[in-house]
């Protein structure tokens, strides 16, 4: 029964990115890529991953789809018309071939991996005490491999950068263009003044409980960016410049404290991202919570784009 | 475990599929969406890799599945900086265009 459902999710995966890759109307590959994330991460829920489920479903579905949709309004009419010819029979069947070869070779690959698998989950089990947290990948993400997660939140930081470089530096003032155009319909108005408070609630939770269930910083951090798009989507709140002195201090919370920790680590514990004895915990958190906002507000920029002033429509 | 096999070539397609795309789509907006379609394909493998690793009390390795969410937080990143510079490159076709209007090009 689960073997067949499994089957069935497969099919409907590739099915959907069939569909995302096969057609040329832009619009309707959007939709097939947000089909394709919502079964994506029911295999992962499959694949006993409801940590990667969280996280495919909130940023690489979500948010992906939304930056992509507004890229497609953001676009200047004038470019849209296509230049070049369409690509011949012969190059399709040519790139089909090469790309059909990647994927027999990939698959021949993984069913011929070596049968006890290598695994160091024993090493995560064998440590995981020390780190005060029960939800291993929480162990792996802050403690065991902590220096992935810092480099991380600094790669967020440094695209929200680049994409405001889009923009001459005397524009920087200017705020992000609207995420509707004009007046917010009352539905909106009204889901999210009834939903945010719980999304708020949801998405600190998930911080918290992060901890030692499935979950975590950037669960939390993609629900938190929805209700803030949410909020700007109905008009409640507007969108912040990137120029406010508030929201960059917001933005370097995080990464800041992540990379003090970690060279407190030297003296305190011997070591670069050490966390120091007994206070392993509370140290954890404190990382967690301002990686969070920073994280939050940082989605949220990313999705709204370079600032784009009134200028434009 | 059989079905975490179907996975794997799942993963084993998207690859495929996304290398397809980000080749022979015209759109570049298309072409990020391809792309990210080749990145979950491998974050796919990973995922069945974890699968298998599974041990020590854990469904499933918790290494590699905390590198598919950094992952999957980078390629978000990444898709919103490709963008964005899409964007601006087609703003700035347009500029080029309209500042020599007088210029008879067939383009």
């Amino acid at each position: 029964m689960s073997v067949a459902f499994d089957a069935v999710l497969c099919l409907l995966v590739v099915l959907a990115a069939i569909r995302v890759v096969a057609t040329t109307d832009l619009r309707a590959a959007v939709g097939g890529f947000l089909a394709y994330g919502m079964l994506l991460a029911l295999v992962w829920v499959r694949l006993e991953s409801v940590d990667i489920a969280l996280t495919e479903v909130a940023v690489g579905s979500g948010l992906t789809t939304i930056v992509i949709l507004r890229a497609i309004s953001r676009m200047p009419v004038a470019a849209s018309s296509s230049s070049g010819s369409s690509p011949t029979r012969s190059a399709r069947v040519a790139v089909g071939l090469t790309c059909a070869v990647v994927t027999l070779g990939l698959s021949g690959v993984l069913l011929a991996l070596p049968d006890p698998a290598p695994s160091i989950a024993p090493y995560v089990a064998q440590n995981m005490p020390a780190t005060a947290l029960g939800n291993p990948i929480a162990g792996v993400l802050m403690v065991f491999r902590a220096m992935d997660t810092v480099l991380e939140t600094v790669v967020v930081l440094l695209a929200l950068i680049g994409v405001w470089a889009m923009v001459p530096q005397h524009r920087l003032a200017e705020v992000p263009g609207p995420l509707a155009p004009g007046r917010a319909p009352e539905p909106v108005v009204f889901l999210a003044r009834a939903l945010v408070p719980f999304g708020l609630l949801f998405g600190a939770y998930q911080m918290w409980a992060g901890a030692d269930v499935p979950g975590g910083k950037f669960q939390g951090a993609a629900v938190l960016a929805s209700m803030g798009l949410l909020l700007m989507m109905a008009g409640v709140v507007t969108a912040p410049a990137a120029t406010n002195v508030r929201l960059r201090a917001l933005l370097l919370v995080g990464p800041i404290l992540f990379l003090a920790v970690g060279v407190a680590g030297w003296p305190l514990a011997g070591a670069f991202l050490g966390y120091p004895a007994g206070l392993e915990k509370p140290v954890i958190i404190a990382v967690e919570v301002a990686s969070t906002i920073s994280i939050a507000l940082a989605l949220v920029m990313l999705v709204l784009g370079p600032p784009a002033g009134s200028a434009s429509s | 475990m059989i079905g975490s096999t179907f996975f794997a070539l799942a993963g084993a397609g998207l690859v495929g599929l996304g290398l397809y795309g980000v080749i022979m789509r015209e759109n570049a907006l298309h072409r990020i969406l391809a792309f990210n379609i080749l990145g979950g394909g491998i974050f796919l493998v990973f995922g069945f890799a974890a699968r298998r690793g599974a041990g020590a009390g854990f469904a499933a390795d918790p290494v590699p599945q905390a590198l598919v969410i950094t992952g999957v937080v980078v390629a978000f990143s990444a898709t919103a900086l490709a963008t964005a510079i899409v964007v601006r490159l087609a703003a700035a076709q347009v500029e080029e265009r309209d500042a020599a209007p007088h210029a008879k090009d067939d383009g």
